[in-house]
């Protein structure tokens, strides 16, 4: 099993320093994950989910404990190599989708190989690709501006997908949406993760967590629970086995 | 880094500016202005300076010319007496302890000038002319374009003979050929062997051995010793209904020394000896030289102002670059989160904004280079000045703005990449 783990974090420790006092915002927390995995990360707000997402997303480092990210040990890693592993290794889905501006939607789905030093015009079917995969070919040159939230959300999507991530990692990804287009894009991750792309969203809702093969609770920077409703895709058998942590 | 990345960061870079043209546009003012003024002022002072130089190059720089000078105080004695002969100038005794005693010279070539008026057939030209020996040409910027000049020949003898200058020939013979011709002055009939002209200039010039500074360029040359012959040493003049006289032995003596080293070692000496010579300050004497090293130092000190001025604009429209970039980087804090979650590292958030800032510093210089060297033309145009656009000048300008880009975009550059990723993505 160890082999397909993507994720796996040790007593990992993120304290802010308020002034005089200190906030644990995660508190000692261990988890693994393994590839094919669809993983919500719920719990109440200033539970240490934001913080959870930023270490495993190597936006940010563990006061400490490990983090072992594919293999690599990414806690002692420095800022050029934390960065250069971000654009190879992982894809991004923010609420509020952050794509940038100036740039049309297939530039938008390329910004994370160009940071690899690749071409546009090279991997042009490749992007042309993804945004077909969300639905998108038709406005391949387009700005944000002139797409809708749900659109923007899954040019975010292609974007994510472009690198062919490791793990893929979504913040209230339907948080600005309304229900109708939450659901597109929720189904648009079961058929990633049906594909066998691993998740881990973190979400308030429980249309998300109803979707999610396992549900992370956190509370006061430790997970409260951790529920396995399935196995992992690829894994092999389906199975409802829970797990209290 | 590739050279197609690094184009992809440029037309980047042109896109985030073209989203505030207005701005970016502004922002460019004083880097343009900076730029443009640069050019067109330093090629306007070196179109100026061309000029002067060319002519006191004209003169020889390895020449000193002696002037004769009427004194002050004599003319206004010579105005109350009306039978005074104003006697002054420099003296022949002054061409010969010259050549005899100042080392380094090569040529000392004397020179009468007598105001006269020249005719053939019916035709008259008041004209200048001017006794002087067969080196003249070598010593000044005189070519002869046909026939011979004077000859040592036609000084021993006192020939009667004359060289014209091309404009004169020009009028007083349009319809043959001058040479061999007869004209006649004061009453004695000259036989011309030959024409000169002013080289390097397509324009007649005023003539060096023009002693009142008026441009006249109807010269007729003849031997020294015709000159002293024919028209003697007292000339009289007739003025407003009185007559004046002077008695100048020579209007100018022009020393040639064998190099510009020798015209410094000289000038004391030749003062010196002119002051023994002379009691009072009826010569003056005009080092070329001199007037070339002052015309230089005065062009230095122009640019030194211009370059002081131009520093001070450029610095002016950096820092006006560098504030718009800050507020900039601010306000595209969020693209700078999403680029750095993307894979970005600080260095290449750092390329990005420099080269935004170049594009910005470099399309105003662009743009300052094109106006810089407009403007010049125009002015040509406009105001009949000779001005020149140095290369030097273009590359140094526009170099100076590219390294304004870098230098002022530095820090909001750097701002950009240390940003917190997180704090980034977060900022609304
Ligand atoms: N940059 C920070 N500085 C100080 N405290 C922080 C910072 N980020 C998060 N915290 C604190 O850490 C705790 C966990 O925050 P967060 O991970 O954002 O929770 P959640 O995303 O579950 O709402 C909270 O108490 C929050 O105030
Ligand atoms: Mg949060």
């Amino acid at each position: 099993m160890a082999t397909t783990d993507i994720i796996r974090i040790e007593n990992l420790v993120k304290t802010y320093r308020m002034g005089d006092v200190d906030v644990h915002a995660l508190n000692g927390v261990d988890l693994t994950i393994e590839k094919g995995s669809y993983v919500a990360i719920m719990g109440a707000s200033g539970s240490g989910k934001s913080t959870m997402l930023n270490i495993l997303g190597c936006l940010d480092r563990p006061t400490s404990g490990k983090y072992y990210l594919g293999g690599e040990d990414v806690s002692t890693m420095d800022d050029d190599a934390l960065s250069a592993f971000r654009g190879r290794q992982l894809g991004f889905v923010f609420q509020s989708y952050n794509l940038i501006q100036q740039l049309t939607v297939i530039e938008n789905i390329f910004v994370p190989l160009f940071y690899q030093g690749q071409d546009l015009s090279e991997r042009n079917e490749h992007c042309g690709k993804l945004a077909k995969l969300v639905g998108l070919e038709d406005r391949l040159d387009h700005r944000p501006k002139q797409l809708s939230g749900g659109q923007q959300q899954r040019v975010a999507i292609a974007r994510s997908l472009v690198n062919d991530p490791l793990l893929i990692l979504a913040d209230e990804p339907t948080g600005n949406l309304d229900s109708k287009t939450g659901i597109e894009i929720l189904d648009l991750f079961d058929r990633l993760n049906a594909e066998g792309k691993t998740l881990v969203l973190v979400t308030h809702g429980d249309e998300v967590a109803e979707r999610a093969q396992r549900v992370v609770r956190m509370r006061d920077g430790k997970i409260e629970s951790d529920v396995r409703k399935r196995a992992p895709v690829r894994a092999g058998q389906e199975s409802d086995i829970q797990t209290t942590a | 880094m590739r050279l197609r990345t690094l184009i992809r960061i440029v037309q980047l870079g042109i896109k985030s500016l073209l989203l505030h043209k207005m701005r970016s546009g502004l922002t460019m003012l004083g880097i343009i202005f900076g730029v443009c003024s640069v050019i067109a002022m330093l090629a306007i002072g070196e179109g100026a300076s061309y000029e002067a130089q060319e002519a006191i190059k004209k003169l020889g720089s390895s020449n000193i010319i002696l002037r004769s000078v009427s004194p002050p105080a004599e003319k206004s004695a010579g105005a109350a007496t009306q039978d005074y002969v104003n006697d002054y100038g420099l003296l022949y005794l002054d061409a010969n302890s010259i050549r005899e005693t100042i080392p380094g010279v090569q040529w000392v070539v004397p020179m009468r000038i007598i105001r006269q008026e020249v005719r053939f057939n019916t035709m008259v030209f008041p004209v200048q002319v001017i006794g002087t020996h067969p080196l003249y040409p070598v010593v000044s910027s005189l070519r002869t374009s046909a026939g011979r000049f004077l000859t040592y020949m036609d000084e021993r003898n006192r020939n009667n003979v004359c060289v014209l200058t091309t404009s004169l020939a020009e009028n007083l013979f349009p319809y043959q050929d001058p040479l061999e011709e007869t004209v006649v002055m004061d009453g004695e009939s000259f036989r011309v062997v030959g024409l000169v002209q002013e080289t390097g200039l397509e324009k007649q010039r005023p003539q060096s051995g023009d002693s009142e500074g008026k441009t006249i360029d109807a010269n007729v040359y003849v031997p020294l010793a015709t000159a002293k012959a024919r028209f003697g040493e007292t000339i009289v003049s007739r003025s407003a209904g009185s007559y004046q006289a002077e008695k100048v032995e020579l209007h100018q003596i022009t020393v040639q020394f064998e190099s510009p080293e020798a015209v410094e070692i000289a000038v004391p000496q030749i003062k010196t000896l002119l002051a023994k010579n002379h009691t009072k300050p009826d010569y003056e004497v005009i080092v070329p030289l001199e007037l070339l090293q002052q015309a230089e130092q005065t062009k230095r000190i122009f640019n030194i102002v211009l370059g002081s001025i131009a520093a001070i604009s450029l610095v002016v429209g950096g820092i006006g670059i560098m504030n718009i970039m800050l507020a900039t980087v601010t306000e595209r804090t969020r693209e700078i989160g999403i680029r750095r979650a993307l894979g970005a590292k600080k260095q290449d958030i750092i390329t990005q904004f420099l080269v935004e800032t170049v594009v910005l510093s470099v399309g105003g210089g662009l743009i300052g280079v094109f106006a810089g060297v407009v403007i010049p033309i125009i002015v040509s145009a406009l105001a009949d000045m000779k001005t020149i656009v140095t290369p030097i000048s273009v590359i140094i300008a526009f170099g100076i703005s590219g390294a304004v880009g870098v230098v002022f975009g530095i820090y909001p550059a750097s701002k950009a990449a240390d940003l917190d990723p997180i704090e980034a993505l977060r900022h609304e």
